[in-house]
Formats: structure tokens, sequence, C-alpha cells
């Protein structure tokens, strides 16, 4: 390897060379020696505090019923049970939270008078150990009235549906449509008009570790102290204070040392969090409950189901002129914050790759009697990708042009960016050809379709499907309230940027701390910030100490704190750069005095701080540390003690009054192709080849991109080929295990191929883009593509299950 | 999740389990490796008063092979596997046993457990009912052996009576040739469905006699005498025609998994896959 | 013939990684929860209860064993060996240090179960084939790494230790 040598161990003290750069380099990660061993502390690790008691949840077995009583005399008997709490009670301190969306309806997160999911919470017992509290659940008694179910999304905007809010009168809980440019006149010109209608499944990113929360309410003076795996975005943390009905700085929350993967899910751990502060405070001890994966699977979050139609104007040598999507979106029981997030985070994006100018969007958004929707990995994206990809695919055929050309046809091209789309988004690079170019290469595309018309002449099945997306990282806060009619904005005042905190510190004895606010599950963060932090200050990754966790009384946070968007790379990056560099200017000005010279001559390598072009030098420790040791003598101006505090923002505005607004920092881009071949006896797809080429702009860290990227493939094979959460028609839930849940194993992992075609964001310090949701935004429809293709008919929609490839066949044969 | 308060008693005789057995009846279970009451008890599907663990039970384990190859109840798959003798003897149990779960949960689960548990796409129950094999059931009374035909009655229904155990199984050794395919949405699923198959040829190697077995179809595995089809050569035509014939005989479980109609299709293609593995097999 | 009764807590004593620990359990008690909440052994992890996810594998005298689906009283006077047996100090073993290498883990929730499992895996199969550590590996779930890393480490390792065992 020509590298330069990179020191791994940070017991083996300095390195022997020292690279130029840390960033961009393979650097194993700082998190694995403790994940490893067994001795990182994740939540269900904790006692942090004395007098513990364990909380298990009662939930409803009707997917829609009224609560008539609630007897738990029998529980309260039971010796070493504490106390039971209903919705009842919990509804004296806590209030329903609202979402941006103007309705009346309310998220709870404990059913009052009404279930409306199966899985909703209807009582929490507590107890002296977890399992004392099932046997508590067992006895208490609810007499429930069910009610018809609203489970079908479009069924349950009939007039005649069940309404499962009765103040709102309706299932549509949200109904907006968005204009951007002149989609009607392109309609009206177009040589062709296409479209497809789709579907898109309900399913669940379903970390390994679940929920996990510790609540503690202390009375003098009234607080709460809660301790979870909850990963932001901390915009919900004001939500969760005024449920709470306590100013922010009264409810304090702490994350754990380490937390077992997320992909967006842990944001639903807040409506737990505010759950159980209100039954500490109503028990008077505190709680710690650890969801389990029964209620993991049922009751947590799932992907925003979607069905509607795509209609694409095109001209007649393939252009496309206009769009128009019309969405049913399937919320599941509530809009519960930050929702409907996931139905707007594409709004400005809607172009994909293409230059489009011209896009109409209608969308509703449903209540149904299942799980709410939340943060799930790709959210949003992949519901829109599925249903553009799928079209452009499907486009293609209509219009008998290869579908990788149609789409070159269409991409904004390479010297057109910045590109302002017409939702509003300044797309910050690319080149989509040349990753195209990339893409066929790898795949061998032409052989490729050589090969399907062989496996066809012999009678196979054979098809090969292409997706592609742009990837948008480090979200604007103001996106979601598209949702509101600009009217109802300039109402609720405005919202805007992507805030981010870093401190970084160095102490007396010379270590160097930065605290981070993006809670990461997994993703190698703090390897990435020792990384940045090396390369200022001239040190290595090793002598850099990170910390992840948050609590919101000490750490820098913010409202765009957390881990979702793809915000690391994009926006937390910058922060640690910009902090680094403050940093590193104070401790040049420090070296300086001490030895004597001009501060632009003053350079931070191999550990020290030496004069340019000499080698007279100071250890960096010795002058970091006169900060602390020896304040009086600083240099004019410069303050005691290194502990930097940066917060940046993102130069990202809110909404305009057009509904057009620039959703994120950088747009990265994935180019997916699939080929499979069906068993037409069985129904089995073999994914043969699935190749993917990504612009994530410069790689910070390739092996951690790269098992990013693998990550978010076999998210998206999951939901193309396996997972949803499935209900029957009265609503009750059949996915409840993971032997009913079918994640991929890694026997049902394909060859998967990456390549990178890098263009360097102006966007961010480092030059990067955001990458995380990836290929889990585009595998559903690379394969659902492809495997229409091989069964020759557009109609299908994921999971692509062998019972139901086998019935498609079935049906195209009749 | 987590299971209801019971009474444990780790059994060191079988004497001791049937005495608890006649003592306790439907509120005692008896825990073999756990794979499948495990969880069940986790999920309070099992809330047993009693549960009697047979994992350091004397004499529910080995193998013993006089006519018919014997198995303790108590074998663990790992075990079963690794065995030379047992795989060479019932070259089916070879050819289906890799497909039982998955490695962490072969080491750890036995064949009695799987054949007690009853569960319609399992193959052990499959593979015993296809080469007509016995369960021995023991209680205070007695023992006795009940043929694979008559033990599975239904969805995790067998004709084990509270009382009795089951401490070992009768593998009868069965010339001929041996095909077992399955097909499941995952590696290490319990089979969409599954087909196995025995066959016999006569001297011109035409198809003589044997089963053909279906798991995964019905609420129990389903056995079907070939003896009907004898006459010709095992060909693709043949075993189209059986397949498909045993096929259209079933009575297909209908749930959101798979409806009638694919469970019927895989009965029919899978059995045809089998046959044609063991023809393949008895040509070679 | 002791009937332990499903109301009361009982001794159980268990060699866990060579040293004897023991701890109070009732029947129903998980071996995983004894573990972790009983011997204050975190390092194994708990993800579904119900035998599928393979994150609570742990080795039962040498087996490698669900301690989910296992209870701890069926444990006493068994030997165990959990995720805090493989490294030695601050050194990890040539398992680990593989799957740090090939960054064979990213949340690493689900990383204990597996190393435990490619452990026995390994005693049993020293040589294995790419296809037989894929399904080694089916028995877990990893949600985060796609699997492709853990299957590199582990192939990496196998070469380790067969040049280990070969010197
Ligand atoms: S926790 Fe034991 S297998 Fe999942
Ligand atoms: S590393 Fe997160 S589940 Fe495997």
């Amino acid at each position: 390897m020509a590298e330069t040598e990179v020191p791994t161990d940070g017991s083996s003290g300095k390195p022997g060379r020292w690279p130029d750069r840390w960033i961009g380099k393979s650097v194993p990660r700082k998190e694995d020696a403790a994940l490893l061993t067994g001795s990182a502390r994740f939540i269900d690790d904790m006692e942090p505090v004395a007098g513990l008691r364990h909380a298990a949840i009662l939930r409803s077995p009707y997917a829609h019923a009224k609560i008539t009583s609630i007897d738990a005399s029998a529980a309260l008997a039971l010796s070493g049970v504490y106390g039971v709490v209903t919705g009842e009670q919990v509804a004296e301190y806590l209030r329903g939270i609202p979402s941006v969306v103007r309705t009346p309806i309310r998220f709870m997160p404990i059913a009052i008078d009404k279930a409306r999911f199966v899985g909703e919470p209807v009582a929490v017992v507590v107890a002296r150990d977890r399992y004392l509290a099932e046997d508590a659940l067992d006895l208490i008694e609810v007499e429930y009235e069910p009610l018809d179910a609203a489970i079908d999304a479009e069924a349950a905007m009939a007039d005649d549906a069940p309404v499962l809010h009765d103040v709102a009168g309706s299932n549509v809980a949200g109904h907006r449509t968005i204009i951007n440019g002149d989609p009607e006149s392109a309609f009206d010109e177009a040589a062709h008009v296409v479209s497809l209608d789709f579907h898109i499944q309900r399913y669940s990113s379903t970390p390994m570790e679940t929920y996990g929360v510790v609540a503690n309410f202390e009375s003098v003076p009234d607080r709460y102290t809660v301790w979870s795996n909850f990963q932001g975005p901390f915009v919900i943390q004001p939500l969760m204070a005024g449920a709470l009905g306590v100013p922010g700085n009264r409810l304090r929350l702490i994350t754990a040392q380490a937390s077992g993967g997320s992909f967006g899910i842990k944001q639903g751990v807040a409506a737990y969090i505010v759950l159980l502060c209100a039954v500490s405070r109503i028990l008077g001890v505190p709680v710690k409950w650890t969801e389990d994966r029964l209620e993991h699977l049922a009751a947590s979050s799932a992907a925003t189901g979607r069905s509607g139609t795509v209609t694409g104007a095109f001209a007649a040598d393939g252009e496309l002129t206009a769009l128009r999507f019309r969405n049913i979106n399937d919320m599941g029981a509530f809009l519960r914050p930050p929702e409907p997030a996931s139905v707007y985070r594409m709004q400005s994006t809607l172009n994909g790759c293409y230059g489009v100018q011209n896009i109409h969007t209608e969308n509703y958004l449903v209540v149904t009697n299942k799980v709410p929707v939340g943060l799930n990995r790709g959210y949003g994206g992949t519901q829109f990708f599925y249903s553009l990809e799928r079209f452009m695919d499907h486009a293609a055929r209509e219009l008998n042009i290869d579908p990788v050309d149609l789409r070159r046809r269409n991409f904004i091209d390479k010297d057109a960016f910045p590109y302002e789309t017409p939702g509003g988004s300044v797309m910050d690079a690319g080149d989509y050809q040349k990753c195209v170019d990339e893409l066929e290469a790898r795949a061998d595309y032409q052989a490729l379709k050589k090969r399907r018309d062989e496996k066809r002449a012999e009678g196979k099945l054979y098809g090969i499907g292409i997706a592609c997306a742009v990837e948008p990282s480090g979200s604007n806060m103001g996106y979601v309230s598209l949702a509101q009619t600009p009217e109802e904005r300039a109402k609720s005042g405005a919202k805007s940027g992507a805030n981010s905190s870093v401190v970084i510190s160095m102490d007396p004895s010379g270590g160097v701390t930065v605290q981070l606010d993006s809670t990461p599950n997994g993703q190698g963060h703090a390897t990435v910030t020792a990384q940045i932090v090396a390369d200022a200050l001239g040190i290595t990754p090793d002598d850099v100490d990170v910390i992840t966790e948050i609590d919101t009384m000490t750490s820098p946070w913010s409202i765009g704190s957390g881990n979702y968007g793809n915000r690391f790379s994009v926006a937390v990056t910058d922060a640690v750069v910009e902090g680094a560099d403050r940093v590193a200017r104070k401790l040049k000005i420090m070296a300086a005095d001490q030895l004597e010279c001009a501060v632009e001559d003053v350079e931070l390598v191999e550990g020290q701080a030496r004069i340019v072009g000499s080698d007279k030098a100071l250890s960096l420790t010795r002058v970091g540390t006169q900060a602390h040791w020896n304040p009086v003598n600083l240099p004019d101006g410069v303050e005691p003690g290194i502990y930097e505090t940066t917060t940046v923002t993102a130069d990202l505005d809110g909404p305009t009054p057009e509904d057009t607004v620039a959703s994120s920092v950088t747009y990265g881009a994935i180019f997916d192709l699939a080929a499979v071949e069906i068993d037409a006896e069985t129904g089995r797809i073999t994914i043969e080849k699935y190749v993917s080429v990504h612009d994530v702009g410069e790689l910070l860290n390739p092996k951690i991109v790269e098992g990013q990227i693998i990550g978010g493939f076999v998210h998206g094979l999951g939901g193309a080929m396996f997972e949803e959460m499935t209900y029957d028609e009265d609503g009750n839930f059949l996915s409840g295990t993971f032997a009913d849940y079918l994640c991929p194993t890694a026997m049902e992992v394909p060859d998967f191929e990456v390549g990178h075609v890098p263009t360097p964001s102006p966007k961010t310090k480092l030059g990067a883009k955001g990458l995380g949701d990836g290929s889990s935004m585009l595998a559903p429809a690379a394969l659902t593509n492809a495997v229409a293709d091989a069964l020759g008919r557009a109609d299908i929609s994921p999971p692509l299950t062998m019972p139901k490839v086998w019935r498609w066949l079935q049906e195209t044969k009749a | 999740m987590k299971p209801v308060a019971f009474d444990y008693v780790r059994a060191s005789s079988i004497e001791e389990v049937l005495d608890l057995l006649l003592e306790a009846g439907d509120d005692a279970v008896l825990l073999a490796g756990g794979m499948s009451l495990g969880p069940m008890l986790n999920l309070r599907a099992a809330t047993p008063s009693l549960v009697i663990d047979l994992n350091r039970t004397a004499g529910l384990g080995g193998i013993t092979a006089n006519g018919a190859v014997t198995t303790g109840a108590m074998l663990r798959q790992t075990q079963a596997m690794r065995d030379d003798l047992l795989m060479t003897v019932v070259p089916l149990l070879a050819k289906a046993m890799p497909s039982i779960g998955h490695y962490q949960t072969r080491s750890r689960g036995t064949l009695g457990g799987s054949i007690a548990h009853a569960d319609p796409s399992a193959e052990l129950p499959l593979c015993l009912l296809t080469l007509g094999g016995e369960v021995e059931l023991q209680s205070k009374d007695g023992s006795r052996r009940v043929a694979a035909d008559d033990f599975f009655e239904g969805v995790l229904t067998t004709a084990r009576q509270p009382t009795e155990m089951i401490t070992a199984i009768h593998w009868p050794r069965r010339s001929g040739s041996f095909g077992f395919v399955e097909e499941a949405q995952r590696h290490g699923d319990f089979a969409l469905t599954a087909a196995a198959v025995w066959i016999e040829l006569d001297a011109t190697g035409s198809l003589a006699g044997g089963r053909l077995g279906l798991g995964g179809v019905e609420d129990r595995p389903v056995a079907f005498d070939l003896k009907e089809f004898a006459g010709a050569p095992v060909d693709e035509n043949l075993a189209t025609q059986v397949a498909r014939d045993i096929a259209g005989r079933t009575d297909p479980m209908d749930d959101h998994v798979a409806d009638a109609a694919y469970r019927r299709q895989l009965a029919g293609v899978l059995g045809k896959r089998a046959l044609m593995e063991a023809a393949g097999e008895a040509g070679s | 013939m002791t009937r332990l009764s499903g109301n009361s807590k009982h001794s159980v004593r268990m060699t866990v990684n060579g040293r004897a620990h023991e701890g109070y359990a009732e029947p129903r008690m998980l071996l995983a929860d004894f573990l972790r909440h009983e011997l204050g052994l975190y390092g194994t992890h708990v993800g579904c209860e119900h035998g599928v996810c393979g994150a609570c594998t742990v080795l039962i005298d040498g087996v490698p064993s669900r301690s989910c689906t296992q209870y701890a009283v069926q444990a006493d006077g068994a030997s165990i060996e959990t995720v805090e047996s493989l490294a030695d100090g601050d050194t990890l073993n040539a398992l680990q240090a593989a799957f740090r290498n090939n960054h064979a883990l990213q949340c690493g929730f689900c990383t204990a179960g597996i190393l435990m499992s490619a452990t026995a895996f390994l005693e049993e199969t020293p040589a294995p084939t790419e296809l037989q550590v894929r399904e080694m590996l089916s028995g877990h779930i990893c949600r985060c790494t796609g699997y492709d890393g853990i299957v590199r480490a582990i192939l990496e390792a196998a070469g380790v230790q067969a040049e280990g065992k070969a010197a």
C-alpha cells in the first residue's frame, strides 16, 4: 500500500511516519475496541440513579377500540408492584404534542379513552423488576369496545370510513398541493404523457438495540432527568418540555455512551421519554424501561407507506418537461412530530437527478389504525425515489428508449451546478453522466443486456433495473413547515438553518477532547472527528478523545443536534473544522509568544508547534497547558484555558411564499443497477448483479464510507425483498417477531459492487457530502424495476416475496 | 417479554420425568434444546407451572443401530449431523438437516424437541414421516411406539399424551435413494414448503415404491406412497406428473405468508425436484 | 430431584470466563439477563429475546447457544464464555483485531454474539469457505454492516489463526 502508515493503537505512542493528512484515510475506528471487548455501555447497561424501578407497558390488542374501563386492582395487589399508571393519569401531567400541520389531532404517547393501533400503550406498570412488571400486566383488566378500523390509507379517506380522531372529523389530516414552474402548460404541450400507479409498503429499520429510557422526576426543584438512547433531532426537546409543561432547562436529556443502531428510528424514543417522565412524577420513583422486540416491531415507528400516481410529460426527444405526483401518505395513527417531515424532506428535490423544471405535487396525509410513522433510514427519500425511478424505468419502456439513455437525456448537466431546482434547492455539485459511465462500465451494461436477450431466448425470466437519486444532506430546519400554507407559515414564526455545535478543549495535562452534538449510533463520528482535529493540531487521531454523549444541561447542543438527515459529514464536520481551527490559531499565538516568532511562522506538526522551516519547536502539550497553569503570562488577548465552543449554521433560509426552500446543504448522488433472474416455478428471485455508484463528495474515511454504503444497500434490499409491517384487514399486527419480520441475513446479500465518482462539495469545508441513506433509498426501486422488467409488467410493488412474484406471473400468463 | 413464573426441575432420570408428568400433566412442559419452547415461554405463549429440564436426563442421548436406527430424544442436531453412521444409514437426514435453523440453533436443538414441537414446516418431522419412522413414547404405564403417520396431528399438535414423554426416535433403514428440497424466503427459515423423497427402484430402474413427503403444505407434514406410480423410470415427465398429482391431493394452508395455490404450486415443483434429485442419485 | 420454586430466587453457580460466579435467579430468569444484570457482564446483548437475532450468543460448555432461550438455572454448574473472555487485557485477539481491521462493526450491538459464534465456528472449521462463513453468520442479524466486513474479518481471522497454529 502506498498509503502513509497509520498508527492504529493509542498505546503505541507516536507513529513512525506522519501522513500529510489524516482525513481521507481509512483510519481504524476509535469506537471499536470498547465494542469488541464488551466494555461499551448501552442504555440497558446503565443504572444511573439509585432506587430504580422497572416499567412494563400494557398495550392495546385492538387496532381501534374505546377504552371503557381499566381495573388495575389485582395488579396493584401483587407484591413488588409499585404502581400502575393509566392514560387518564398521564394526561394530568402531559399535554398532547401538536404537529406543524394545522389539525386538532394531538399526539399522546398513551391511549386515554381510545386506542388507535395494536401496540398503543394503555397503561404502565412499575415494579421491582421487569419480570414482575409483566406479571402485573396480565392482571390488569381493560374493557374495550372494539370499533371498525381504518387500515388501508386510500380506503381511510372515504367519507364512510371509521374516523380515528373525532376532533378532526376525517382521516385526512392534511392535504396540500404545491406547484413549481408551469406544469400545466408543459402537459398541454407534451408529445407523450406517461403515468404509473405505485405503492410502497410500510417497513422499518429495526436496529438491533431497542429503545431504552430511565426517567427520574425530582420535586425540589421540579426537574425531569432522563437517560435514554434518544438520538434527536433535538428540535423535539422543546416540544417534549412543552408537553410536560416545564421550561426546557427542567427537562434534562442525557444520552448513553453507546447506541446500538438507529437509522433514524430512535427519534421515536421521545414518545417514551415524556410518557415515563409522567410516570416517574406520578409514582415518585425513578423508572427504567427497555423496549422489547415485540414492542419495537409493533409500536415504535414505521417508514411512511405511500401509494399514488406519477405522471410525466415528455417532449418528442424524451426530454422530461413536467412531473405530477399524487401521493397518499399512510401516516399511522398520529402525525407525531417531526412528521410530516417524511413527506416534505424531498419536496425541493422532486426533480431528482433531472433538469425538469415544472412539478405539481399533491400530498394527502392520512391517519390509519397503525403505528405512527417516523424517521427510518432513507426517510422520505425511499418513498419518493421509489415513485420517481419506477416511473422513469416505466416511461423508458413506454417511449421505447433505453432506461439508461432516457435518464442521460434528462440529467442536470455538470456545468449547470450550482443548480437551482424548481423546488428551491441549490444543488452543489455533481457529474451524473460520469457517474452513469462508471455504472455502465462496472455493470458491463451492454453485455448484461445481451445476457438478458440470451436468457429470454432460453425462456428464462431475466430483468435489469436502474434507479438514481440525489442524496440531500444537512437538513434545513425550515423545510418541515412546507406542510403549512404560506399564510399559516407567516403566522407561526420563521424557521431556518442547520445548526451544529462542538466543543474542543485541551485539559491541563494536554489531553484534547471534542464534544459532539451528533449522537451517533455506530457511524464512526468519533473517528472522523479525531481525524479532523488531528490534522488541525498536528497530532494523531489517537491523541483526541471524542465525547458523543449529549447532556442537555452541560453539552453544546441546539435544535439542530442529533443524528438524522445525513448531517454529520456535512454540518457537524464544518463545526469541527471551524472549532479546531480556532484552537489551532490560539495555540499558534501562544507558541509564537514562547518561540518568539510571528504567528504566521508557526506550524502545528508531529505533536509540536514548530517554526516553519526550522527545528525550533515546543511540544504542543507544553504550549497549550500554559493556558491553564500560567494564565497571567499569556499573550495579550488570549483567554485563559482552552475550551472552544463553536456553533455554525448553514445559510439555508426558510420557505418562500412560493413554497420553495433550499432543503439541504449538499446533494450527493447515487446510481444503482440490479439484474435479476426469476425462477418461474417458485417465484424465487436471484440477484445476479447489483452495482452502485456514489458521489459522496470527498471521502473522509473510505472504509467508513464503504460500510455506510453497503449497510444502506442491505436496508434497501430488505425493503425490496422481505420487510413489511403487515396488518390484516382488522388491523391485527402480523409481523411481531423477527421470525415474521424478515431482515436480510448474510445469505441473502448478493455480490454488491460499489463505485465512486466524487465531486467535492463547495458548500462544506472538507468538500464532503452527506451519506448514510445511500442505496437504502434506491434498492427498492432498482430491484422492483428489474423484476418488472423480467415479468414484463409495471404494476407490482415491494416486498417482492416469492408468493407475490409467482402470483404476478400467473396473472401475466392468464 | 419474560416468561411467567414456573417451577423448575432438572430431571436426572426418565423415571423422575414420568413421575412429574403424572403429577402435573398439562401444567408441565418438557424443556429440551429450548429452540421452540424458549421463545414460547418468553412470549408467554406457553404458561406452564412446571418446566422439566431434560438436558441432563440420563438415557435420552445416543444413537443405536439394529434394524432401525434409534436416536435418543435429546440428541442434539449438530451431534446427529456429525455422526457418520446416522448420516450414512439415514441419508435423507444428511440431506435435510443442514436446512434446519442455523449453526447456533442446531448446536442446542434436539431431534426429539423438533419432533415433539411438530411445526408443520419443520424438516425432522417431515423426514421421519417420509421414511415411515416411529416415535417412542413412555409413561408410567409403559412405553409405546407411534408411527409418524399417526403422531403428527396438526399445527404443534401430536399424539403424545400429557403424561408421556418422547424417549427415542426410530429411523427405519430404507434402501433406495433420497431427495430433499425446500424453499424458504430466507436461508434457515422454516420452509414455505419442503419436499422429502425416498424412492425404490426395481431391477430395470423403474420406480417400485417409496414415499413423497411434503412439509409446510398442510397443518402437519404429509406423505404419499409412490407405489401407485410404479412401473416407469423416474424422469422429468414422471416426476412432474407424480408431484403434480400428489400436490393436487393436498389441502394446503392459506395464510398471510402464502396462499393455498402457492403452497400447492411449491408442493408440485419441489416434489418434482426432490424426485429428480433422488433419481439422479440412483442413476449415478 | 429438587424442585425449584418459581416464586423464589435460587443460588446459581457457574464458571464464567474461567472465574467462579454465584448469583441468584428465579427459574424463569433468562441466562442473558442473569449474565448481564446479576453478574454484571453487560458485554452480552439482547436483541430479540426470542432466539432469532443471535445477539445474545455465548458459549455454554463450548457450544454456541442463544442465552435468551436458556434459563440461568439450567446453566448451574456450566462453564460459560462471553465476549469479555476474548481479549487479553487491552490486546484484542486475532478475531477481534480482524473485526477492527475490516470494519466489521458499526454500532457493535450484534458484535458480541457474532464473535462468540465465530470463535466456536473457527475451532471446528479452521479454514472455512466464504459460503460456510455466510451460512454460520445467517444465524445472526446485523442491521448496520451489510455483513460484508464481518465475512471478510472471519476469513482473515481464519488465515491468522491457521498461521498461528502452523507456527
Ligand atoms: S436476543 Fe437471543 S437470539 Fe435475539
Ligand atoms: S454493527 Fe450494528 S447491528 Fe451489527
